[in-house]
């Protein structure tokens, strides 16, 4: 029987392992992340259609979680790949959890105990919420396994935890094992899938907008956690308790940026930006929501639709791509001009969302030369031909899948998931017949 | 055998917890009749969760679980599966949501508590009537049946056929590729798509394991997944006869692509009224008759000086019903106007547009590069077009200015946009599709499905779901081979186990099930005149039990006695 | 026709989107008709603009923001230089900004000043002409050289290099205007002849390195002298360094609050905002804080581009009243400045808002050197 690596488990790499493991395929999913799920997991809710994120991708995840031909190596990388399309040979870095997933029943009393409660920024809450040491990234993470992070664990890091890890001396199942060792897992495989996703955009870069500086100057995916009911405001939209009356949402923040190099649009912060302004006008329905914008690019099935709906719940779009933000006694002064007035304008605003843009990850270039990938001018991986093989790339057998290869929303990135599974499944039903490889 | 049923309540973490008190509820449902153990615990679905409920099957003799806790939609596979693996039938399980119908609704905790322990009580006395149910299987013809022969068609047709199924390219046309077959380059890379195309079409023609049927169309559809037969009437030339031919298929594909907006229904653009006044796709052909023939300049005779381009001609307007934008005509008027400043290196090109929507990989990096070719874009949508003396004018506000405006053109092109086949009705109708509000083809799910359908076995590829480009066409025609892989590489499927169960001795044949059935799973049997339900078409909607005077007709896994139990439990 | 489509592609206009970002960034769009985005798009539309009559064009002080900000690299204050060129080259331009320019051309400096007064401010400092041979040359600059007020500044500067050892000499009378503000309003010709005229001065004295006291002279040597191939630092560069190095120490003490206003031409355009902010925070006792619109998003003090030598065509309301009141809104005695223009502009505003009284503007290298 064929068998394929996806590297990545956000909803790309998932559908792509899902498709192949339903047609009977073998499939090695290999995450980094403590959980599978990727950037979806922390979405509120979806454009166009509102579906609720993490209602949609968790059965998802489950399936993935369950499914008799999928071996998930979570918490792991791929270091190595040798070999040709049909004859892969990976080795794949699993690092240690500290905590032995067979023992720990995700009670959470590790993460209660644990000296650090409370200190450390959870990533998935975008620094907007904290967590311990010991933590799963979200509730519905899977596997459901406590993770103990090696990079802030004092013992991990200084080899002592007061008299003894009280994380260790808690759990009643005994999982916690600092006695655990990284693991090199051998694969062998036909085809390689690669849908590592994205990473978004730091709004440090563009200081002009004084993110870091105001901490009501907020990213949309921080939006995305303080808008959900899993967030750390438990969906409402709030910041340390100031009343919220006027919401500024920015555009292309980081994207069509000859400046930053970013010259490429982001493809959904449009959108997300349109759902955010719905569920700001929900929550807030006195509000004043504005979003300067330079284009609309409603493009797919039911955006334009959407953002018509967005316009008559009374968001006002202005034309304009703001130059800076300010303060003004305790308030934030955006400042743009509104090119369809021709005129320069301040807009006050309690709350500043920008709309930041997607990028390629931070470790593209090093997982290209691993892979024997190229990247291309904007940085994404650079497939075979942009316009007729989308997912394919110039090493035979190894295909992309969702944002690594651009950005793109979740129907392209479930479509082109689907697609590479489509290229990998054609490999393996040939694997041992007569035909030669490199052929598709 | 009397019900022993085990319940389980999970705390969801903090999200049934926090506002319901699930050791209250645990509680509460140990005294309910039939209950032989009750427990709540943190996270259910996890391993540990669901091998709790293992170990209870096989240590207490459990033989019905209930389990309080998220929508079915989410976990009911999931715990069906558990208990299976215990060895209890998987339709002896019942789910009490208690999160979306109560913890994520409710803010008082004690009037949640209360509401949870109704909703557990109310599943605990339906779990108790519960039956077995079979799981069946199907086989699956290893061919697949691919409607319309564009660069979606091919795609999908060429990954089916290279993973060693048969694939029938079923065209209507005499010949295939498209529309594609009438571009001249693609953006933003300026290939010669005619070059690609042709690869395409050659690969498709060329393997051993595809049929390309042209001059055909699909006449009718039966079946299902697995075994859909198919009539496909073809006529190589119209002084021949049709002929038809059964084609036996595991699945389909359907990549009917677009129609072009008809421009005359924006009459005051002048289409049809002045020569002058084309389609993208008219200058679209110009051009590459003009690029294969390398013959004269396809804009004349270097009488055209002012060209003026229109954007969304049809798209993004709700008097016509289109209020959907089309995707592609932005950047093929990028591309277009690209191509006239190569032909026309002095002339004045200008843009009208609402939005620039250059979302692609490369895009904007094209629409950057066109403008700097001296394309001169001007937002607003034009009103009108007019004649002054031997020229157009093209009347709009320039909204960066906010004045009116008038620009002399001796060539406009109308970006028209992408609408729904004229016919998409009849192939929805021939595979029980539906259409989505926009006219298109619909999809199961916007977001997590965009190429299955509601009907198993059928599925969606290219601009027949919606507008797109090449590429997007591409990996989609290639997601739905994918979903049609599925089944022809497992060469078997699972179908719906909860289907209708029919008593022939209440029956009395009138129909009126048949008319309410959208799978068409029910049929007469004229020989004994009652109804004969076809359990793989079936997908257990229930819309046939109500519609049946006589009660004859029940959904199994949602019987009346089993619906009452749990109403009488809460009333 | 020919000429002005070049036009539009020497500031490459065309990769203009029309974001409006240039519009909503220049700190003059509020009191001024000139909107810098609406002008690219009439010379789009138009194949060029004329200019004639657009006295809001003079209303631009060059500070870079429109440039910083424009996502499409097109560079919008360099249309407003080109048409300014136009203009120059008509000979349509307000008064004071000929005189300004034909004072340079004559005397070496903007404001009619004899040129062989250049170096009196220095006489009895015990300051070297760079004929003398030096590490360093300190190029002073016009204002420096010639106003009471900035003379102090260069005064300072003097005191702080000799307490540190510094090898440095000046160019005396032979000192001329550096031009960066001549090209700015669009005498490109006086501006390349002068460039020429410079050049070969510095390699006839074997300069190697220059310090200035303006970011408009450490602008236009560090990124408009083609060819010339010095190391050019502004003073707080080369403080910090001095101060960084142990070079130079304190010996007093200045119990003042000091907040620190970013010079265009320094920050905004060639990024140096955290020297100076050393240098302060480095002189005991200060208590430094920031305002809130600093470093790349900091006001303009309206005082480049040539608007030393014209008041713009809405003198009554100023930038600098805002700058005064975010001042007085963190408390600080004292804005701390590192520009002459900023230095004289802000003095005058100062007088004319009546918040002389309640702030002080100082150059840090008066503050510097009250503490050594
Ligand atoms: C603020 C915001 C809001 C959004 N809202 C919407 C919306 O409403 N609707 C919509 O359709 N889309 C939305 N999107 C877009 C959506 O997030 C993406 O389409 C989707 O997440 C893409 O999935 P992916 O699998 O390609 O990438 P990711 O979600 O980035 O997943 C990639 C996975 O790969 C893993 N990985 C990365 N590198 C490695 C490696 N070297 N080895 C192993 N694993 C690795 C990562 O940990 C991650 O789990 C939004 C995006 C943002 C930023
Ligand atoms: C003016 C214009 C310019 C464009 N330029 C570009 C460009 O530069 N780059 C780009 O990427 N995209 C471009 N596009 C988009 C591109 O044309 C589409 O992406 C592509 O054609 C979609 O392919 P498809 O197979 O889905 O549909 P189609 O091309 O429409 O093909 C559908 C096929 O199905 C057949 N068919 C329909 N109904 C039936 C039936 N009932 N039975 C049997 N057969 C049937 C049709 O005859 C046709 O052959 C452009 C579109 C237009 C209108
Ligand atoms: S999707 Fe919209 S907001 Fe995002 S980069 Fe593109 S144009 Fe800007
Ligand atoms: S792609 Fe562009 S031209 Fe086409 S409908 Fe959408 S916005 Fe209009
Ligand atoms: S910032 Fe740049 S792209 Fe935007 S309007 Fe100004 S010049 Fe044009």
């Amino acid at each position: 029987m064929g068998a394929t690596l996806v590297i990545g488990a956000g909803i790309a790499g998932m559908q792509a392992a899902l498709d192949i493991a339903d047609a009977g395929f073998k499939v090695y999913l290999v995450e980094r992340d403590p959980s599978i799920g990727g950037r979806m997991a922390q979405l509120d809710e979806t454009f166009p259609t509102l579906d609720c994120s993490s209602c949609i991708l968790t059965p998802k995840m489950v399936s993935v979680g369950g499914h008799p031909n999928i071996e998930l190596l979570t918490y792991s990388e791929v270091v190595q790949l040798e070999g040709d399309v049909g004859d892969f040979r990976v080795k794949v870095r699993r690092r240690p959890r500290y905590i032995d997933a067979d023992k720990c029943t995700a009670c959470g009393i590790c993460a209660e105990n644990c000296r650090l409660k409370g200190r450390i920024d959870s990533e998935f809450n975008v620094g907007m919420g904290k967590r311990s040491a010991a933590y799963v990234p979200f509730p519905q993470a899977v596997p459901l396994k406590y993770t103990i992070d090696s990079e802030r664990c004092l013992m991990v890091q200084r080899g002592k935890c007061g008299e003894s890890p009280p994380c260790r001396n808690a759990c009643p199942a005994g999982a916690v094992d600092f006695d655990q060792q990284e693991e090199i897992v051998d694969l062998q495989v036909d085809s390689v899938i690669v849908a590592t996703g994205f990473d978004p955009f730091d709004p440090h870069l563009k200081p002009e907008y004084g993110y870091g500086l105001y901490d009501n100057v907020i990213t949309g995916l921080q939006f995305e956690r303080l808008s959900s009911a899993s967030g750390p405001t438990y969906g409402e939209i709030k910041l340390n308790d100031r009343e919220i009356n006027d919401v500024v949402f920015i555009q292309c923040v980081g994207s069509r940026d000859r400046n930053l190099g970013n010259v490429y649009c982001s493809r959904v912060c449009c959108m997300y930006t349109a759902k955010q302004a719905h569920l700001v006008r929900e929550k807030l329905p006195d509000a004043r929501v504005t979003v300067f914008y330079m284009d609309i690019r409603a493009f797919g099935k039911g955006f334009e639709e959407f953002y018509d709906r967005v316009r008559e719940e009374r968001v006002q779009y202005r034309r304009g791509n703001p130059a800076e933000i300010h303060r003004r006694g305790d308030r934030l002064v955006v400042r743009a001009e509104d090119t369809l007035l021709g005129q320069p304008v301040e807009v006050e605003a309690d709350l500043v969302v920008l709309a930041i843009g997607l990028v390629p990850r931070a470790d593209t270039q090093a997982l290209a030369e691993l892979l024997g990938l190229s990247s291309c001018e904007d940085g994404f991986f650079q497939e075979a031909h942009p316009k007729f093989r989308p997912t394919e790339t110039d090493v035979s057998g190894v295909f992309l899948a969702g944002c690594c290869q651009g950005p793109k929303d979740i129907p392209d990135a479930v479509a082109q998931g689907k697609a590479a599974a489509a290229s990998a499944i054609v490999i393996m039903s040939r694997s041992g017949s007569a035909l030669t490889p490199g052929e598709e | 055998m009397a019900a022993k049923v085990g319940v389980y309540i999970c705390h969801c973490g903090i999200n049934i917890a926090h506002t319901v008190d699930v050791e209250a509820v645990a509680q509460a449902a140990q005294d309910l009749a039939n209950v032989t153990v009750s427990r709540d615990y943190i996270y259910m679905c996890s391993d540990p969760g669901q091998q709790l409920i293992q170990d209870d099957i096989r240590e207490l003799g459990l033989n019905r679980v209930v389990v309080a806790s998220c929508s079915p939609r989410m976990h009911e596979l999931t715990f069906r599966r558990a208990v299976q693996e215990a060895g209890l039938n998987p339709y002896f399980l019942q789910i009490a949501n208690i999160r979306e119908q109560c913890s994520w609704v409710h803010g008082d905790r004690e009037s949640a508590t209360e509401k949870a322990q109704g909703i557990v009580s109310s599943a605990v006395a339906r779990a108790c009537l519960l039956q077995p149910l079979e799981e069946r299987d199907v086989e699956i013809t290893p061919a697949a049946l691919v409607i319309g022969g564009g660069i979606a068609g091919l795609q999908a047709a060429l990954d089916i056929a290279d993973a060693g199924f048969k694939a029938y390219v079923v065209e209507k046309q005499a010949t295939v590729g498209g529309h594609v077959a009438q571009l001249a380059r693609t953006f933003p890379t300026l290939d010669n798509v005619q070059t690609l195309l042709a690869e395409l079409v050659e690969r498709a023609q060329a393997h051993p394991n595809i049929d390309v049927l042209t001059n055909s169309r699909v006449l009718e559809v039966d079946g299902f997944i697995g075994s859909f037969r198919v009539q496909v009437g073809s006529q190589p030339a119209d002084s021949l006869p049709e002929t038809t031919a059964e084609l036996a298929v595991g699945a389909i594909i359907v990549a009917t692509g677009f129609d072009v907006f008809d421009a005359s229904l924006k009459p005051e653009f002048g289409y049809g009224a002045y020569e002058n006044v084309i389609t993208g796709l008219e200058l679209e052909k110009r051009l590459m008759e003009s690029e294969a023939s390398n013959g004269a300049s396809p804009l004349g005779d270097g009488a055209v000086k002012d060209v003026v381009f229109i954007q969304c001609v049809g798209s993004r307007d709700r008097t016509l019903g289109n209020a959907y934008c089309s995707r592609v005509c932005c950047m093929s008027t990028a591309k277009q106007a690209h191509l006239v400043r190569q032909e026309l290196p002095d002339a004045r090109i200008t843009v009208f547009y609402m939005d620039v929507r250059a979302f692609g990989k490369g895009f904007e990096q094209f629409y950057d590069r066109v403008r700097e070719e001296r394309v001169l874009y001007r937002r607003g949508n034009p009103s009108e077009i007019y004649k002054r003396g031997d020229r157009l004018v093209a009347r709009a506000e320039d909204t960066l200015l906010g004045k009116p405006v008038e620009v002399e053109a001796d060539l406009v092109v109308l970006a028209t946009g992408l609408v729904p086949r004229s016919d998409a009705d009849e192939i929805g109708s021939l595979l029980k599709l539906s259409r989505s509000e926009d006219g298109f083809l619909m999809e199961l799910h916007p977001k997590l499905g965009p190429v299955d359908t509601t009907t198993d076995g059928v599925f969606l590829a290219g601009c027949c779901q919606g507008p797109k480009d090449i590429t997007d066409t591409i990996a989609q025609a290639k997601a739905a081979a994918s979903s049609a892989l599925i089944p022809l590489s497992v060469g078997k499927v699972r179908v719906e186990s909860i289907t209708c169960a029919l008593d022939p001795l209440l029956c009395s044949g009138c129909g009126l099930c048949a008319e309410a059935c959208i799978y068409s799973a029910l049929a007469l049997d004229e020989r004994r005149n009652v109804m004969v339900a076809n359990q793989v078409l079936c997908k257990g909607c229930g819309a046939c039990s109500t519609a049946c005077p006589s009660g004859a007709i029940v959904l199994n896994h949602f019987t009346p006695d089993q619906i009452l139990a749990e109403v009488e439990s809460v009333v | 026709m020919e000429a002005e489509q070049s036009l539009l592609e020497r500031c490459d206009l065309w990769a203009c989107i029309q974001c409006g970002k240039c519009t909503g960034g220049c700190p003059m769009s509020f009191k001024t008709e000139l909107n810098i985005r609406r002008l690219i798009y009439q010379a789009l539309l138009d194949g060029g603009v004329n200019a004639d009559g657009m006295d809001e064009l003079w209303d631009c002080t060059a500070c870079g923001t429109c440039v910083l900000r424009c996502p499409k690299e097109v560079g919008p204050s360099d249309l407003i230089v080109a048409l300014r060129t136009t203009l120059v080259d008509g000979g349509v331009i307000p008064p004071t900004i000929r005189d300004a320019l034909t004072s340079v051309f004559r005397h070496g400096n903007p404001s009619l000043m004899p040129p062989d007064e250049r170096a009196d401010w220095a006489e009895a400092l015990g300051v070297k002409d760079i004929s003398e041979g030096a590490d360093v040359l300190y190029f002073v600059g016009c204002i420096p050289s010639y106003d009471d007020r900035a003379q102090k500044v260069a005064k300072s500067l003097v005191k702080v290099l000799q307490k540190a050892d510094v090898d440095f000499g000046i160019l005396g009378v032979e000192e001329k205007c550096c031009c960066n503000e001549v090209r700015l309003v669009g005498e490109e010709g006086l501006f390349g002849y002068m460039v020429e005229e410079q050049r070969e001065l510095f390699e006839s004295k074997g300069v190697q390195h220059i310090i200035t006291t303006s970011p408009h002279c450490f602008n236009t040597f560090k990124n408009e002298y083609e060819g010339l191939n010095l190391k050019v630092q502004h003073y707080t560069e080369f403080v910090a360094e001095l101060i960084e190095q142990g070079k130079l120490t304190f010996t007093g003490e200045l119990n003042q609050v000091i907040t620190y206003h970013d010079p265009c031409f320094l920050g905004k355009q060639n990024g140096v905002f955290d020297e100076p902010r050393d240098i302060i925070k480095s002189i005991p006792g200060v208590e430094f804080r920031e305002m809130d619109r600093i470093r790349d998003r900091s006001l303009c003090c309206e005082g480049g581009g040539g608007r030393m030598w014209w008041e713009g065509t809405n003198p009554e309301e100023q930038l600098a009243t805002a700058r005064f009141e975010e001042v007085l809104s963190v408390g600080a005695d004292v804005m701390a400045v590192a520009c002459p223009f900023c230095l004289l502009t802000f003095e005058l505003a100062a007088k004319a808002g009546g918040y002389d009284e309640k702030v002080q503007v100082l150059d840090i290298m008066e503050l510097v050197a009250r503490a050594i």
